[in-house]
């Protein structure tokens, strides 16, 4: 046999093994890319045949009023969610990375509500924030009655839906807080020594310390909460059609409108055009986070 | 943060504040569970008690709400329940079983063309699924699947980015001896991947079973545009119909269905803990 043969023998073996992969990704996620890039350029109301419009799809986001509030309301979540959820969970890790004892039971009491399904959580907070016997206004009253205090409508008072899922969705940083505390248990405690007898306190340990060092680490978690956060659904749709008397677009996000766009009001060139814009932010911005993080982030050798 | 520099204000700031946050993350599920156990009026009025008013009625109340929702005459908890069951049990019998052996094509073999393909797949991870959730219906009903479960399960036997990804890094940690040395006694790769590296990486097979298996657990998105009726729903889905249906569901009620659909996961996860545990700590420090 001819070293050619027996490379291309090789090779053969090699793609045959990642074939399941490389079929799956041709079927359920290239193929379908190139469909809805074709559709958005299309008018296409699911019973006709697309209808070529060019960028009109593109156009019309410009001037929808509904699309820049949803796109603004997605936008305003991810930078209230993002720095909140990562200054929370490192925080979580920082507390359990001391000498702690039973921090085995403490990881386990924030890891588990990022089991519960979406819809679960949904449930459960409609009755913890509900304005008659939720137990958070319950106990707002009864710890601050005195100020006068009673709490608020959480998710039928529009000023109060935003904080609300901003809420929810910190229920569950759990994981964060598990990958926070394997990093930060890498940080060898000789650095630190070593700081410590330079004279830094606790919070220039940290900041010029141990915040360099898992730098990598938060960056990775920023991009992962970050391209979750402009996904947004399950919580909002459930929450916004289970509180009839609230305002509905206080809890309308941009992946709401799409399906809405796609799958109720007939119109999958729109949905297909804002599926692409909305890929299109996720690897900008996914992008910029690398970019702008270069100086910043400390890969060590 | 240095050992011993701690006085004892400090320790007890330390375990106050972790015993607070131990409160926020669980008292939810807690007040879920008591919810569960009320009468109805005990349920809707505004009292902290974690107990029904006379706390020998507890079983009583639970047995009357937990059956109330197994056996609501519209939203059919047992056939969401077996629906969700074919379905996670068919997607991570795929999934573990497919991203084994895509890992492995990875992780061992040599191939022109490997590193980029390999950077393709984790480049994947990023794309939104709702990018793509409009084609997928399309594609779905084109060959007639929308009406059956296989939408839900059929795209698990393709392998997962991140699962791949997990796997590879895990049969790397594999000593490439053993595979030389079963070559030497006449396996091929197929010998190799079947009696060595598969029963060598049972732990790390187990945790991408229990991650898919929960993510098909707790997925709403891809069930409420691939599910067109009532009988096909998973649990998940069904548990927002029961919410929504027409009058108004009282809390004890939808407190008992919500502990039905989230029990399970949490059950699994308190038998499998240490694997899970530290499993995400070492993809995310990896990654």
């Amino acid at each position: 046999m001819s070293a050619r043969t027996a490379q291309l023998k090789r090779d053969f073996a090699g793609w045959l093994w990642v074939s399941p992969w490389v079929i799956g990704f041709l079927a359920f996620l290239f193929g379908p890319m190139l469909v809805s890039l074709y559709y958005s350029f299309t008018d296409y109301p699911l019973l006709e045949p697309p209808i070529w419009t060019g960028l009109d799809n593109y156009r019309r986001m410009l001037s929808d009023e509904t699309f820049r509030a949803v796109l603004w309301r997605t936008a305003k979540f991810a930078f209230i969610f993002i720095p909140l959820a990562t200054i929370i969970s490192l925080s979580i890790a920082g507390l359990l990375n001391g000498k702690v004892k039973a921090g085995g039971f403490f990881q386990a009491a924030v890891f588990i509500p990022t089991l519960v399904p979406m819809a679960g959580s949904a449930m459960i907070w409609l009755w913890m924030l509900n304005g008659e016997y939720g137990l958070i206004n319950m106990s707002i009253s009864r710890a601050f009655g005195w100020a006068g205090l009673t709490g608020a409508n959480w998710l039928s008072d529009s000023k109060w839906a935003m904080p609300s899922i901003v809420m929810i969705s910190l229920w569950s940083v759990g994981q964060m807080v598990i990958v926070y505390l394997a990093a930060l248990k890498e940080v060898p405690d000789e650095m630190l020594e070593a700081a410590a007898l330079d004279g830094m306190g606790p919070i220039r340990r940290f900041l010029s310390v141990v915040l360099p060092l898992i730098s990598p680490v938060i960056l990775f978690n920023v991009v992962t909460l970050m391209i979750g956060a402009l996904q947004i659904f399950a919580i909002p749709y459930i929450l916004s059609a289970a509180t009839p008397g609230g305002d509905p677009r206080s809890m309308y996000f941009y992946t709401m409108y799409m399906y809405d766009n796609g799958f109720r009001y007939g119109q999958m060139g729109y949905a297909s055009a804002q599926a692409w814009v909305q890929l299109l932010i996720t690897l900008g911005l996914t992008a910029m986070l690398f970019i702008a993080s270069k100086r910043l982030v400390h890969y060590r050798a | 943060m240095i050992r011993g520099e701690r006085g004892i204000v400090s320790r007890v700031l330390v375990y106050g504040t972790l015993i607070l946050i131990t409160i926020a993350f669980l008292m939810p599920l807690v007040w879920m569970v008591a919810t569960s156990f009320k009468t109805q009026s005990e349920a809707s009025r505004a009292t902290f008690s974690l107990l029904p008013d006379d706390p020998t009625q507890i079983l009583k109340n639970a047995r009357d709400n937990y059956t109330a929702v197994w056996n609501d005459p519209v939203v059919r908890f047992p056939v969401y329940l077996r629906n969700t069951l074919i379905i996670a049990g068919l997607s991570v019998v795929g999934m573990t079983l497919s991203s084994a052996i895509v890992a492995y094509g990875f992780a061992r073999l040599e191939w022109r063309g490997k590193k980029a393909l390999f950077a393709l797949v984790l480049a994947t991870m990023m794309i939104p699924f709702p990018v793509v959730m409009g084609p997928m219906f399309l594609l779905f009903s084109w060959i007639g699947w929308i009406g059956s479960l296989k939408p839900l399960w059929v795209p698990a036997f393709f392998a997962g980015a991140f699962n791949v990804f997990m796997l590879r890094q895990f049969f790397m940690g594999i000593p490439k001896d053993l595979d030389e040395a079963a070559r030497i006694d006449g396996c091929g790769n197929w010998g190799i991947f079947w009696r060595i590296i598969l029963p060598l990486s049972k732990p790390a097979l187990a945790v991408v079973a229990l991650f898919h298996f929960v993510f098909v657990w707790n997925d709403f998105l891809a069930p409420l545009i691939f599910l067109r009726n009532q009988d096909q729903f998973t649990l998940a889905l069904g548990l927002q119909l029961y919410q929504s249906k027409a009058g108004q569901t009282p809390w004890n009620h939808l407190m008992a269905a919500s502990t039905l659909v989230i029990a399970p996961v949490l059950v699994l996860f308190l038998l499998m803990q240490g694997a899970l545990v530290k499993s995400v700590a070492t993809t995310g420090i990896k990654g």
